[in-house]
């Protein structure tokens, strides 16, 4: 339909132009973030599944997930192939070759698996999560439930506040101090635990206090008025409720815990171990023993060993595996907390 | 019949102009002026003297002064923020769940002891003294895991008992019928009013003295409401009934007593057909016919 005298005409202003020019400036910083991310994921994956994909049967690389670091021996000698073997392959070369007609290299922790760091990683992550839900539900729970809002209550808030924005160093260097020195425990699981534990605290705790408050009110009041004491209230009417909310957040926390560096480095983190967690005189060694951890061994096989082909298998691989692990573990809260829902809808 | 006047309910068919005239003149500082004939040999349940109540600072309640009788509907009624509900709420002692909330002057008592004394144990209270909230808040649980609800708190686990209980309330509340079937399914699948049933059963099933009723119907549509109004009359058989309400009709309709307050201020209580028909207090007057509120 034409109007001759349209009022509506679409007119060029300066408006429109900065309107559009505006919606496309949104648009790229939206696209700049899935190009960065893409960028991040495709290389590692790409880069990292060198070191895990096969061309031959099985085609997964089971060593690469089911043994210890190794020292890689690069052998050149001209006019053959180089050779490159792990340690335990270059002893028994040894003997029946004349080393000395190589030019030889070593790289350390480039050959082998990553076994144990996969295994320190869970470890870290169930421990200290066990530690922080507790702690961190506990707390929110007196928060929000038993409390009267106060200038001391108000007071703990701000602490939580404040803990949520320290740096992870200084997690690191509270637990050595704390844990590690005066609590004597060592370089030890507890103290690791514990320190994570600390660092992911304040998140819990606000999530948890969030996902407390948003059960209805109707829920306490309608158990209270049947004669409910207040702790029945919440363990039956109020938690199961909530958990679902508490162990979407606790996700986050998840990928904290399995990521950080800086807090293990000094409280629970070996560079190199011989034995495995489970290899213990008693079981109460299991506490205080140190454990190798995939992001402490991204750490030292990124920074303590040359950069070249040799070395860039384990260096994206573990990193690969790493993502894969810490991914693992946030699915399988997703699917708890699934499985919660369904349980407990309202 | 004209919308605001409440229907007369045969049991108050009584001459009570001649009644109340009676007792005025023989106890002159009785709030309680005017009450048919059962209504005065009624026992006191709930005795409330001189209730000054704060929400922190603010002053919600002045001086309340009510007898609540047993075995008989109360209403109370009065424009938003009147304090009706803060009343209700402290009749179980549901106002302590609020920070910085008190009962300054006064005592509330139920059979003469003050549920406000420090060696009340506030858990037998609300085991006596049971509730049905505005909204209606069914547990998302089974509708027979909502109704024995209370009695696993008392660590009752009796199979055959709960299933008893679970029957007796249901009847009680007259829902049985149309739930006997699906006793294991979600009690959120239930409509709004059998919600507001369910949370009725669930309430007797831990057998109350008194039920507390928070605007029991101000979410149900005409028919729901009905039903509740119906379960109401038969409550009172057995339990003592205070309802709050807005709808003036429904206190016609379903209270043998109706209080009303403004203001935070009772000002007046009487038998619901006195203040329906002939209340002493202009206020109450304005009130009731819709000039205010």
């Amino acid at each position: 339909m034409h109007a001759p005298n349209n009022p509506f005409r679409k007119q060029v202003t300066a408006n429109l132009r900065i309107e559009a020019g505006i919606n496309w400036l949104l648009r790229l910083c939206a696209y700049a973030i899935v190009i960065a991310a893409s960028i991040i994921f495709l290389t590692i994956f790409w880069k990292g599944s060198k070191a895990l994909v096969q061309p031959t049967f099985p085609f997964i690389n089971i060593g690469f997930l089911t043994e210890r670091p190794e020292t890689l021996h690069v052998l050149e000698k001209e006019g053959s192939p180089t050779l490159s073997m792990g340690d335990r392959e270059f002893r028994e070369f040894e003997k029946t070759h004349d080393i000395s007609a190589y030019k030889k290299a070593s790289y350390v922790y480039a050959a082998g698996g990553i076994f144990p760091n996969i295994v320190g990683t869970v470890l870290l992550v169930i421990g200290s999560m066990t530690i922080a839900l507790v702690l961190g539900i506990f707390s929110a729970i007196y928060l929000s439930e038993y409390s009267r809002q106060g200038p001391f209550i108000h007071m703990v808030r701000l602490a939580i506040l404040n803990l949520a924005g320290v740096p992870s160093i200084v997690f690191g260097l509270f637990g050595f101090g704390m844990f590690v020195l005066a609590f004597n425990w060592g370089v030890s699981l507890l103290a690791g635990w514990f320190t994570l534990a600390f660092m992911v605290l304040p998140v819990i705790i606000t999530a948890s206090e969030e996902s407390l408050r948003a059960v209805p009110k109707g829920f306490r009041e309608g158990s209270l008025a049947l004669g409910a004491t207040q702790w029945q209230t919440i363990r039956q009417n109020v938690l199961p409720y909530a958990l679902p909310g508490i162990l979407t957040s606790s996700i986050l926390g998840i990928a904290r815990v399995a990521g950080e560096t800086a807090p293990i480095m000094f409280t629970a983190a070996f560079v190199m171990r011989d034995e495995m967690p489970w290899q213990v005189k008693h079981f109460t060694d299991f506490f205080f023993q140190g454990v190798m951890a995939l992001p402490y061994h991204i750490y030292v096989v990124s920074s303590k060993i040359p950069q070249n082909e040799y070395t860039e298998k384990v260096q994206y691989g573990t990193a690969f595996v790493f993502l894969v692990v810490v991914i693992g573990i946030a699915l399988a809260s997703v699917m708890a907390r699934i499985k919660m829902r369904n349980r407990y809808k309202w | 019949m004209n919308e605001n006047a409440p229907a007369v309910k045969p049991h108050h068919t009584v001459n009570y102009m001649s009644e109340s005239q009676a007792s005025e003149s023989a106890r002159p500082s009785e709030t309680l002026a005017i009450e048919p004939e059962h209504h005065k040999r009624a026992r006191t349940l709930i005795d409330i003297e001189h209730v000054d109540f704060f929400y922190g600072k603010s002053h919600a309640l002045h001086d309340i002064n009510l007898k609540i009788k047993e075995k008989l509907v109360t209403a109370f009624i009065g424009p938003s923020g009147c304090g009706k509900s803060t009343l209700l709420r402290c009749l179980n002692r549901m106002n302590d769940l609020i920070d910085g909330t008190r009962v300054a002057n006064g005592a509330i008592k139920i059979h003469g002891v003050d549920i406000y004394n420090p060696d009340v144990d506030v858990i037998e209270l609300r085991k006596r003294v049971g509730m049905v909230f505005q909204k209606s808040n069914p547990f998302p649980k089974s509708i027979y895991e909502n109704i024995v609800y209370g009695l696993r708190l008392q660590g009752i686990n009796n199979k055959s008992r709960l299933d008893e209980v679970v029957e007796r309330s249901l009847r009680g509340a007259a829902l049985w019928e149309e739930v006997r079937d699906r006793l294991h399914d979600s009690a959120l699948g239930l409509s709004g009013g059998q919600q507001q049933r369910l949370c009725i059963a669930r309430a007797i099933a831990v057998e109350p003295e008194i039920i507390l009723m928070d605007e029991p119907c101000s979410a149900l549509d005409p028919i729901a409401t009905a039903k509740v109004e119906e379960l109401i009359h038969e409550l009172k058989k057995d339990y003592t009934i205070v309802i709050v309400t807005h709808n003036m009709q429904q206190a016609g309709r379903c209270s043998d007593m109706t209080a009303f307050f403004y203001l935070g201020k009772l000002i007046e209580f009487d038998a619901t057909e006195k203040i329906f028909t002939n209340p002493s207090q202009k206020q109450t007057e304005d009130y009731i016919t819709g000039r205010f509120g």
